[in-house]
């Protein structure tokens, strides 16, 4: 494995700060490690929501372990363009999100269409009849919901 | 149109008026923080609020870098007066009561939402990318005030009559939405900017279709204020601004 590789796959690992089961990788927020002309290496996140707390934490995770991997030279770089989406998480992340108690979003997320989403099944019970108690939960990225069936509530991984 | 028309500097104002809305807006949603009718709404507001200043920061940001003089995202947050912020004079309205602030973003978040969705084809790639990624942040923002515009509109009488005295209140701000300073032209016509009287129509449809629903009247006025985009701001902005920033000042140069 080379060098970048090495890197690429220990930042890929990294778990995300506020959903630890989940790695960037599994984010898809990592869009690119390179080796400068002059030797520093480039890691380039995009951020998942604009005002994403996570993302201070994951910036210094990211620095800190090319540093631990013998790299002096490291640069975070925050690509905007394209803007990140929930259809850029993994199928592995889709699982390992269903497996902690979060519903994930669906695939095909379109801005407003999502806005009547249908009924989001339960990641306990696996009902269907459950219900949105807020369309904003405990983080940016999360809806509020509970079900009906066995009564628990749970978060759900919002479409955007 | 000239080079000299779009010139870094004007570009930097622009991101700055820009971040400036979000910002303040997002200073004014956060005063809800534990007071919300319920904690689901404490939730909502703030989440609101976070979107917003993380559009603020990266447009804040933008500005500095344009400018050329060393201004941080912090330094332009905490250490402008008043006579510098370059936001809309509607989001720096005090909050008031619940309707007022539900009436106040309704007319804001369509505002965004109709910028945003022009601003992703903006020749600036920071301003692109920054309405790419909040344009479909605010079509929640903008969802979340028509509910409760709906519901409170169409709710009871007392609902209705505060729904109404709100979107009363904010209307005359809202003809300010529409205009820019005098550099807008020419930034819209080369690609950076959107000119803000294009978002006029599809904000109208919007809006005249949730108050209608909501069985609310739309306001009729002759006045419309102006004079943010100028650094010209009513009195609450004064206050809004030390308190914001009270603590950075009293503490220069310290870090977490």
């Amino acid at each position: 494995m080379s060098a970048v590789e090495a890197i690429r796959a220990a930042v890929a690992t990294l778990p995300d700060p506020e959903i630890p089961v989940l790695t960037l990788a599994d984010l898809g927020i990592l869009r690119g490690v390179e080796r400068a002309p002059d030797g520093h290496v480039v890691v380039t996140l995009t951020p998942t929501y604009s005002g994403c707390p996570a993302i201070d934490p994951i910036l210094e995770d990211v620095e800190r372990v090319v540093r631990a991997g013998g790299h002096d030279q490291v640069e975070v770089r925050l690509q905007l363009a394209p803007a990140w989406t929930t259809d850029w998480i993994t199928d592995d992340g889709r699982r390992k999100l269903l497996e902690y108690g979060i519903a994930p979003p669906e695939r095909r997320a379109h801005g407003c269409s999502t806005l009547a989403a249908g009924s989001v099944p339960c990641p306990r019970c696996g009902s269907d009849d459950t219900r949105q108690v807020s369309r904003f939960g405990a983080t940016p990225c999360q809806a509020h919901h509970a079900c009906n069936a066995c009564g628990e509530p749970f978060d759900r991984f919002k479409p955007i | 149109m000239t080079a000299s028309t779009t010139t870094a500097a004007s570009v930097g104002r622009y991101a700055l008026a820009l971040g400036d809305d979000a910002l303040i807006l997002a200073q004014r949603l956060s005063a809800w923080s534990s007071s919300a009718p319920e904690l689901e709404e404490d939730l909502a507001l703030t989440n609101i609020a976070l979107d917003l200043l993380g559009q603020a920061r990266t447009l804040l940001s933008r500005a500095g870098g344009l400018e050329g003089e060393g201004r941080t995202q912090d330094d332009l947050a905490y250490l402008r007066g008043e006579r510098e912020f370059r936001n809309v004079l509607l989001v720096e309205l005090p909050n008031g009561d619940f309707a007022q602030t539900i009436a106040r973003q309704l007319l804001f978040s369509t505002y965004q939402l109709e910028l945003y969705e022009r601003l992703e084809r903006s020749s600036d790639e920071v301003l692109a990318g920054v309405a790419a990624k909040a344009v479909k942040e605010v079509a929640y923002h903008r969802d979340h005030a028509r509910l409760w515009t709906l519901r409170l509109g169409d709710g009871t009488q007392e609902s209705h009559d505060r729904m109404q005295a709100a979107v009363d209140r904010a209307w005359p701000y809202t003809g300010e939405l529409f205009t820019g300073d005098d550099d807008w032209p020419a930034l819209a016509a080369a690609g950076v900017a959107v000119d803000p009287a294009v978002l006029r129509d599809g904000w109208d449809e919007f809006v005249d279709a949730t108050l209608a629903e909501a069985t609310l009247a739309r306001p009729e006025t002759s006045w419309y204020p102006a004079g943010g985009r100028e650094g010209l701001h009513t009195e609450a902005l004064g206050y809004l601004l030390a308190e914001m920033q009270s603590l950075h000042r009293a503490h220069p140069g310290a870090s977490w």
